[in-house]
This record gives C-alpha cells, sequence and structure tokens, in this order.
C-alpha cells in the first residue's frame, strides 16, 4: 500500500487493528487470470537459416515451426518480406497459453533490404489498429489481443559492429515493440569474442539512440530479484544457440544440444550460451513486464499519436463536475454576462458617435458665427465708406434733387443685395 | 620405348627442361593474386592469413559504432612477397570491404567485376606495344574466394547474380569460411544443395572439367568438386592443447584444429590451391579467362575500326585512313563492365 501525502488529496492512513482479508485480493486475480488463460504474441525477424524456428521450438519445447522443407533450386525465392503466424495452446501446471508466433520470412534475404523493415512495422501497427478498433465498439466484451509483445531480432555473429539492414531495422521498430537482440548460433563464436563482439553490439545501439528491452528493478523488489535481473541484464544481448535434438554426452546422459566433431554444445548449459538466461527472462521473469509494457506503453503511445493525427483534440472541460441544475444556471449566467457586456459596448459606442457629431456640428457653428461676424465688419466698413461719400457728396453739391439721391440708394441696395 | 640411362651417349637430355625451368622460376619468381568476395564478417581476413600462415590483411569490418558504414564496394590490393625455398611469390591479396554490406546491394559486384577485367585490359595493352616488356607483371585475378553464407537454405539471391558474373571473368572457388556453426549433417545437406544450384544456375566453378586431363588428374579434381564448397575454419592463434600447439580455436566445449579434417576442410583447400592447382590456376587465368578478354576486345576494336573506316568513307572525310594508334582498350572495356 502506498503512503500517501496525508490530508493534502483528503486520503487518510488507517491503521487496522486485525485480519480483515483483502489482502487475499491477488490470489482471486490469480485464480481469474488463470482460469481466463493467457496469451504471448511473439515476433522473430532474421535472415533466412540463422535459427528462427529452431530457437523458438526450443524455448517453447514443442515443434511450433515445423522442419524445412527441401524445395528444388527452380523455386522462386521469397520476393520481399512475409508475415505469417502459428498459434499453439499450450499448458504447464495447469496455466494455460495461447502461444502465437509471428515469423517473418524473407527479411534481408533479397539484394535489396531497403525496405525489409516495412511489411514488419505495418503488420505490427494493424495489429494496434485492431485492437483499438475493438476498444472503440459499443460491444466490448470479448477483445482479442494479437498485438506483438516482444520482437526477438536476430543478429549474425559476424563479430564486427551491426550491418546497415540491423540498424536500420532497430532504429524503424524500437519505438513500436520491446526489441530483444539476440545473438543468433553462438557456436560460432569464441568466449573472447563474443564478449568483444558484445560490446561492439551494445556500442552502436547506444549510439544509434535505440531503446531495447531490458529489465529493471525498483525499489519494491525483493534481493534476489534484484540479483537476478542484474545477471540478466549483464548477458544482454544473449548469445543463444537452439536444438531440438537430443545428443548423448561423454557420461553417457542426454541433453540437448549439437554435436561437432571437436565436442557438444548443450542449450542448457550456462557456460556454452545464454539460452537459460533468454527463458527465462522471456517466460519466467518479464513475460508479464513485456505484456504490461506493450499494453500501457507502446500501445498507449501509438494510440495517442493515431487519434491526434486523426484530428481529436484534448477537450479537459468534460472532466469537471457533472450537475446539470448548475450547468443550466452556470449557462444562463454566461449568456447574461454575455449580453451585458454587448450592450455596454453598444453604449460606449453610441455615445462615442453622438459626441463626434455634437463636436462637428459645434465646429461648422462656430464657423459660420465666425464667417457671419466677417461679412458684418465688411458690411459695415462699406457702409460707412458710403456714408462718407455720401457727406461729401452733400457738402460739395447743392441740395440735391431726389432723383440723385436714388443712385446711391440703388447703390446700396447692390451690396447688399449680394446677400 | 624405354628410356636410356642418364649417362650413355643415346641420352639427348631434354627431360631437363623442368630443371632449367625451375631454376629460370627461382630466379625470377611469380605472380600470384587471390580476390575475396564475401560480406563483412564472414571471415575472410582470417582464412586468407591462415592459408599463408602469415598476417598478410588486416579485417577491414565496422570496428566502432563511430565508424560509417561503407556506400559502395571498395577493393583494397596489398601485395607481399613471400619466400619458401628459395621460392620467391609476389603475392597480392585484393579485399573488397563493404561488397553485400548495405540494405541495397544492387550493383555491388560492379566494381569487382569491373577490377579484374581492368587487370586483363592492362595486360592486353602491355601486350599489344609494339615494344613489349620481356615480362609483363601480371595482375590479374587468377583465383577469387568466393565467401557462402553457412545456414542458408542454398544460395541467395545475391550470391546467384555475383557467382554468374564473376564465373565468367576468373576462376572462383566457393568457401563456406565460418563452418564451425555446422554439424558434419549440416554441411553435407549444405554442400549437396550448393552443388545442385550451381548446375542448375549453370554457374561453373573452377576446376574445370577439361579433355586434356590425364586419368589421376581427372580423379583429383572430381574429389576436388566433391569438396566444393569447401566448409573451412581460419584461425590466426596458436592455442595449446596437451602441450601440442594448435592452431584452431577454443571454446567452452570442444577445441577446433584447423587442420584436422574431420573439423575442416583447411588442408584440402590449402593443398590444392597451392600445392597442386597453383600453377594451374595461374595458366588457366591466361589460357580461358584471359583468352576469352582478348578476343572479346579485339573484336570490339575490329568492329570499331570498321564502323569509323565507313563513316570515314560515306562522311567524305579528304584522304586519311584512321590511323593505325594503338588501341584505347581501358576505354573500350569499360563500356562492357
Amino acid at each position: 500500500m502506498k503512503a500517501n501525502a496525508g490530508n493534502a488529496s483528503g486520503i487518510q492512513k488507517k491503521k487496522m487493528q486485525g485480519y480483515v482479508g483483502f489482502s487475499n485480493y491477488p490470489n482471486q486475480v490469480h485464480r481469474r487470470s488463470v482460469k481466463r488463460g493467457f496469451n504471448f504474441t511473439l515476433m522473430v525477424v532474421g535472415e533466412s537459416g540463422i535459427g528462427k524456428s529452431t530457437l523458438i521450438n526450443t524455448l517453447f519445447d514443442t515443434k511450433i515451426f515445423p522442419d524445412r522443407e527441401e524445395m528444388p533450386p527452380s523455386a522462386e525465392p521469397i520476393k520481399g518480406v512475409d508475415v505469417t503466424s502459428m498459434s499453439a495452446d499450450i499448458q504447464e501446471n495447469g496455466v494455460k497459453l495461447r502461444l502465437t508466433v509471428v515469423d517473418t520470412p524473407g527479411f534481408g534475404d533479397s539484394i535489396n533490404n531497403e525496405d525489409a523493415w516495412q511489411p514488419i512495422l505495418e503488420n505490427i501497427e494493424s495489429r494496434f489498429d485492431a485492437y483499438l478498433a475493438q476498444e472503440n465498439r459499443v460491444n466490448r466484451s470479448k477483445i482479442v489481443d494479437n498485438r506483438i509483445d516482444a520482437v526477438i531480432y536476430f543478429i549474425k555473429p559476424t563479430g564486427h559492429c551491426l550491418r546497415a539492414i540491423d540498424i536500420e531495422f532497430m532504429k524503424r521498430l524500437h519505438t513500436k515493440v520491446n526489441l530483444i537482440p539476440i545473438v543468433a548460433k553462438a557456436d560460432t563464436l569464441t568466449a573472447r569474442e563474443l564478449e568483444l563482439f558484445k560490446a561492439k553490439i551494445m556500442a552502436d545501439i547506444n549510439y544509434h539512440g535505440i531503446q531495447i528491452f531490458k529489465p529493471v528493478s525498483d525499489e519494491f523488489d525483493d534481493p534476489e530479484t534484484v540479483s537476478d535481473n542484474r545477471e540478466i541484464l549483464s548477458k544482454i544481448p544473449f548469445a543463444v544457440i537452439g536444438s531440438e535434438k537430443l545428443v548423448e554426452r561423454p557420461d553417457g546422459t542426454m541433453v540437448r544440444g549439437r554435436r561437432y566433431p571437436w565436442g557438444i554444445i548443450e542449450v542448457e548449459n550456462e557456460e556454452h550460451n545464454d539460452f537459460i538466461k533468454l527463458r527465462q527472462m522471456l517466460l519466467r521473469s518479464h513475460m508479464e513486464e513485456l505484456k504490461d509494457s506493450t499494453d500501457m506503453v507502446l500501445y498507449e503511445n501509438y494510440r495517442t499519436q493515431k487519434l491526434l493525427s486523426m484530428g481529436h483534440v484534448q477537450d479537459n472541460n468534460v472532466f469537471r463536475e457533472f450537475n446539470p441544475l448548475v450547468q443550466v444556471e452556470e449557462e444562463r449566467r454566461a449568456h447574461e454576462a454575455k449580453m451585458q457586456k454587448m450592450e455596454a459596448e453598444m453604449t460606449a459606442v453610441f455615445q462615442q458617435k453622438v459626441q463626434e457629431k455634437e463636436s462637428k456640428l459645434k465646429l461648422s457653428e462656430e464657423e459660420l458665427y465666425a464667417r457671419h461676424k466677417e461679412m458684418k465688419t465688411v458690411l459695415e466698413k462699406q457702409r460707412s465708406e458710403l456714408d462718407e461719400k455720401k457727406k461729401r457728396a452733400e457738402a460739395s453739391v447743392r441740395p440735391i434733387t431726389p432723383m440723385e439721391q436714388h443712385p446711391t440708394k440703388g447703390k446700396k441696395k447692390n451690396i447688399f443685395s449680394g446677400f | 620405348m624405354s628410356a636410356p640411362a642418364n649417362d650413355s651417349q643415346d641420352y639427348v637430355g631434354f627431360d631437363t627442361i623442368t630443371q632449367q625451368m625451375e631454376r629460370k622460376f627461382l630466379k625470377r619468381g611469380f605472380n600470384f593474386n587471390v580476390i575475396l568476395v564475401g560480406e563483412s564478417g564472414m571471415g575472410k581476413s582470417t582464412l586468407v592469413n591462415s592459408i599463408f600462415s602469415s598476417h598478410l590483411v588486416d579485417s577491414q569490418g565496422r570496428r566502432t559504432a563511430q565508424e560509417v558504414i561503407r556506400k559502395t564496394t571498395e577493393i583494397s590490393p596489398v601485395t607481399q612477397t613471400l619466400e619458401e625455398n628459395g621460392v620467391r611469390v609476389r603475392l597480392t591479396i585484393i579485399d573488397t570491404p563493404g561488397f553485400g554490406d548495405q540494405c541495397n546491394n544492387e550493383g555491388c559486384w560492379v566494381p569487382v567485376i569491373k577490377y579484374i577485367k581492368d587487370q586483363h585490359a592492362a595486360y592486353l595493352e602491355r601486350e599489344l606495344k609494339p615494344q613489349r616488356d620481356r615480362v609483363i607483371n601480371d595482375t590479374r585475378v587468377h583465383a577469387c574466394l568466393y565467401f557462402l553464407n553457412p545456414g542458408s537454405r542454398g544460395l541467395r539471391p545475391l550470391d546467384v547474380e555475383v557467382l554468374k558474373r564473376l564465373t565468367e571473368v576468373t576462376n572462383v572457388i566457393p568457401v563456406i569460411a565460418k563452418s564451425d556453426s555446422m554439424t558434419v549433417e549440416e554441411r553435407t545437406v549444405f554442400k549437396r544443395r550448393i552443388k545442385e544450384e550451381l548446375v542448375f544456375h549453370r554457374i561453373a566453378v573452377y576446376p574445370y572439367p577439361s579433355e586434356e586431363d590425364g586419368e589421376e588428374d581427372r580423379l583429383l579434381n572430381s574429389s576436388i568438386r566433391d569438396l566444393v564448397p569447401f566448409a573451412v575454419v581460419g584461425s590466426e592463434e596458436i592455442i595449446d592443447v596437451n602441450g601440442t600447439p594448435v592452431r584452431g580455436r577454443r571454446h567452452g566445449w570442444g577445441v577446433i584444429n584447423i587442420f584436422d579434417e574431420a573439423h575442416s576442410d583447411f588442408v584440402h583447400l590449402r593443398n590444392f590451391m597451392l600445392r597442386t592447382h597453383l600453377s594451374d590456376l595461374i595458366e588457366v587465368t591466361s589460357q580461358r579467362h584471359y583468352e576469352q578478354f582478348r578476343t572479346s576486345q579485339l573484336r570490339q576494336i575490329k568492329e570499331l575500326r570498321a564502323q569509323q573506316a565507313a563513316a570515314a568513307a560515306s562522311g567524305g572525310i579528304m584522304g586519311s585512313m584512321p590511323q593505325q594508334a594503338p588501341p584505347q582498350v581501358p576505354a573500350i572495356h569499360q563500356s562492357m563492365a
């Protein structure tokens, strides 16, 4: 039980007085899982003849892959890469396992292997898509999980660094599957050569930023698990051989192995190869972790990417408190506030416009007034001028006839008629 | 017809020609050129160094992550002079790093074929010179060790393409270098399979059957052809096995002695290449592959000249016939490659 941050999140830690019994829950889960059975999907990738079928048959001690049939020389080699799968229901100690092994014949066998990884990646993604589609169904009671839980990648025992095709494949797939690279045909290399080879492989993997599956220990594991994990980690990548045949050792015992003129290499001898470690990691200790990683990490990443790319937008409003009345009230208030805001805005705009018009009119008023004044002064001026002229004219000349007065009036009129 | 005794009057003495030739050989020495064709990590360098019991070539494989993967096949010849019992050989090993190492290996054989043809061309050019050297330095490739992938069903598509082209220009000897990953049964099945496929694709590997062969030659050749492809293990290390030094490999489950016939065909390969068929390899290169090349080249030159003459005559160019210049051998053959 994880310790919580006290009362901050509202969860309190309580101590119990007696035995309640919910600690039996894991056993119930266990029983249910055993009844339901498990499934595990493994993919093997490597060039033809590198030992894929033999290793699978050896790992599960069952002939999952039949013997390779002898094809005549005229048979056309596979063009490109095929992806085929075999399923087997196997049982051990009452635990049922539906094992599916996906084979990839043709990988790396052509002259041009540039796109050899593509059909494999498409297959992996289509399995994710199938699962996604099932999750979105209305009736989800029966979901079939055939997502790839792990890919075992077979590396040729050259002794040098990784080949171009190895690097290309792993870079393309490491974010979509749990990648477990192994050194195939480990009986070709001496112990010293193997050590150097593994170091070169890991250097290449780290250099190219390739993520491979590694067992990690966290603080909850007991010391035995921690040391087991560390041992497994020290042997990665595993150098393995496989054999379906039994051979007789000098002391008479029969073991699974390969007989050479110079000796017998035993499959299950840890000093001869890392088969035991591979089996341990794959089946005995980390099968659950592989499935978990596929479900929680790899699948989720794929799903997120896919949905985002399809245009889904994460709407976080969905997650607030949902109470219909409150929501209606909120909506009403929001609407009202909006209306008020609009009103205020409009008023403000109106006011502004009115002011503008007023000031404009005022301006023109002033203008007119000024003009009026101007004209008046001009007029006054003219009048006074004319008055003067009149006086002068009267002074210089005798009393004028009424007819002579008229022209000046007429003149005056002319000036004023300018209005 | 019984041969008279060496010191009698009737003894002519032309049978000493073999000794005369030997002396000539000792003085002059000879060239032997071998090309290694196979992907990186197949064991080419180790095998060659084992055959000649000396560190002649370094492995050109990628050693660190920072090294870039080669984008094309490179040709890197290394020449050394070896001497054994007064006999000198100018040995050239031509490695082909980058062959078959990329994702897309289309055309990765082109630099190899070109190199082999270039050597034929160079030899032809020197032969056709009005003033020839007395001894032409023979850079023609006498043998090609082609490295097969152990464990494959048979020949891979790349193998078929390359072998078809290689066998047209040089003597090809197919080998499986890291054969310690195959049990005896697997080896037998694989060899049978390869032989079937070679016949099916009409790929002629060395040694070639020939009518000139005497009875014992024929037996020898057929026993060698039985072994093809040679399943060998190479080693540059001498390890200690119960006090005796052994050239081999030490595993946790046993020690491989490369000279042990039960462990590998190494001894057969070495004897075949050096002890019995060395001069034959050189001779066949000269008589078969070089002659083929020469014939096709000269024919092409003849055609070209005829075309030029026709063009000159019809084009109305005044007077002069095309010059009797030395033929542009390299230029022509490049268009063939």
